[in-house]
């Protein structure tokens, strides 16, 4: 049985993990490869690194996390931040991750998502999806450029056409319950785990174990569940949230 | 020990080197024949479209190489799309026929078993279940799952060459296959964690001893 995925996600900028890291086993909290040999020792399914770097040198920093993660890690990770091109697709990809996450400049021109699929595979190509609800629309719209800028899809009609276009995964934010501990968009995640045949991974709002559970269970049955801030400040770790899926019965690594 | 990973240009080289090396191997990336003849064991990778591979083996005379490997006993791996090169046929976009060293065809998961919809691709971590184990293939490990990531499974194989499979929606999809000294395991090795490096580990030691 395919078990559901538990996936720790990494902002990082100009080559360090931002975000305050308290962990007493880590030597350098701020070095993404330890973060991740650290999260892979607790039983992550899969990492996800953003990188938010400003600068053209903050992303050749990047390059180097990806080959030094590659070359440490034996699990999955995908990278999503500041890809435009095919040619940075390559880049990083090359450099040894799995899977390249785009966002605004998917929503900017569509056909990257196509080229990217036709030359790596769908299984490459992560469409990563901030969603907002819209009382005036009476849905979940998207937004780009973290949350700033509203576009006309919608998150279910995005969503279809990512996977149309050749997405293999995607990565949907709820940004009403970003940051709010309060537990994951369920109403969103169904919707448009609904729509589309591709695996969708649920973010936004995970507080404690229960949540994952909440999300991942069969009535909204996300495929992978990811967080942020409640596994950097160690307010449940990743080995506890599977323990806790494990005992209320939901297949786990 | 020295394994020739087959470079035609298909997919990320980059991890199963890695995980190679960690595992005290000497890697050659390379399509050159004589280079890959000093290798002891030979590693066919893949990611992509089944058509384009088979149609670059052919452009560069590595699938007559390859033949020639399997008639002379030569330790074979191939790792997801080069375990599916390894079968006879692909309906992948066009029927396209394969290696052949084992019996079965590669085909596309429908998306619905029993009225039941599941996800196409079959990405994630899935539980190893082993039916026949090979020399090469000691006890288990505790860790049961590895990491697949893949729309297309092979079918109609031979029993008696199946080695692991995993169970996605009462779908038997063939994880590890063996035959001579070919092997196939369409899930991602280098990147399955514990059971990942044992399985690679073991697969060496059942080289060292051929």
């Amino acid at each position: 049985m395919l078990t559901k995925r538990i996936i720790p996600c990494l902002d990082v900028k100009e080559g360090r993990v931002v975000k305050g890291i308290q962990f007493v086993s880590i030597r350098d909290a701020g070095d993404p490869v330890e973060l991740a040999k650290f999260y892979d020792e607790q039983g992550a399914d899969e990492l996800v690194f953003l990188d938010i770097s400003a600068s053209h040198e903050g992303r050749e920093t990047m390059i180097d996390v990806v080959r030094q993660t590659a070359a440490t890690l034996a699990i999955p990770f995908t990278v999503g931040g500041g890809i435009r091109t095919l040619d940075d697709m390559k880049r990083i990809l090359r450099a040894g991750a799995d899977k390249v996450s785009v966002n605004t400049s998917a929503l900017e021109r569509p056909a990257l998502i196509q080229e990217g699929s036709d030359y790596f595979g769908a299984q490459c190509i992560v469409v990563a999806i901030d969603a907002r609800y819209s009382e005036e629309d009476g849905t979940w719209m998207v937004y780009t450029h973290g949350g700033r800028n509203k576009t006309p899809w919608s998150a279910i009609e995005w969503a279809k056409e990512a996977v149309r276009l050749g997405a293999g995964e995607i990565l949907l934010t709820s940004m009403n319950q970003d940051g709010e501990k309060s537990g994951f968009d369920l109403a969103l995640t169904k919707a448009v785990r609904e729509a589309v045949t591709v695996p969708v991974i649920a973010s936004g709002g995970a507080g404690h174990a229960e949540h994952f559970y909440e999300v991942l269970a069969q009535e909204v049955d996300a495929d992978a569940a990811l967080a942020a801030s409640i596994f950097h400040y160690k307010e449940t770790s990743v080995a506890q949230v599977k323990e806790y899926l494990r005992e209320k019965g939901v297949a786990v690594r | 020990m020295k394994i020739g990973v087959i470079d035609y240009g298909m997919g990320n080289l980059f991890s199963v080197e890695q995980a190679l090396k960690r595992l005290g191997c000497e890697v050659i990336i390379t399509a050159d024949e004589k280079a890959l003849d000093t290798a002891d064991a030979l590693l066919l990778p893949g990611v992509g479209a089944f058509p384009d591979a088979r149609k670059r083996l052919a452009e560069t005379n590595l699938d007559q190489y390859l033949q020639k490997a399997q008639r002379e006993n030569r330790p074979l791996l191939g790792i997801c799309l080069g375990m599916q090169l390894l079968f006879e046929q692909s309906d992948e976009v066009t029927p396209t026929k394969g290696l052949g060293f084992f019996k079965g065809c590669i085909k596309r998961f429908s998306g619905s078993q029993e009225g039941q919809a599941y996800r196409v691709p079959h990405m994630g971590w899935n539980e190893l279940i082993v039916t026949n184990r090979p020399a090469w293939l000691h006890n288990e490990v505790s860790a049961k799952h590895v990491y697949f990531v893949h729309s297309f499974y092979a079918t109609d194989i031979v029993e008696s060459e199946l080695v692991a499979y995993a169970d996605y929606f009462g779908i038997q999809v063939p994880g590890i296959v063996t035959n001579g000294s070919v092997t196939g395991m369409q899930f991602h090795p280098e990147k399955s964690g514990e059971l990942g490096v044992y399985l690679l580990e073991q697969w060496l030691k059942g080289v060292k001893a051929c």
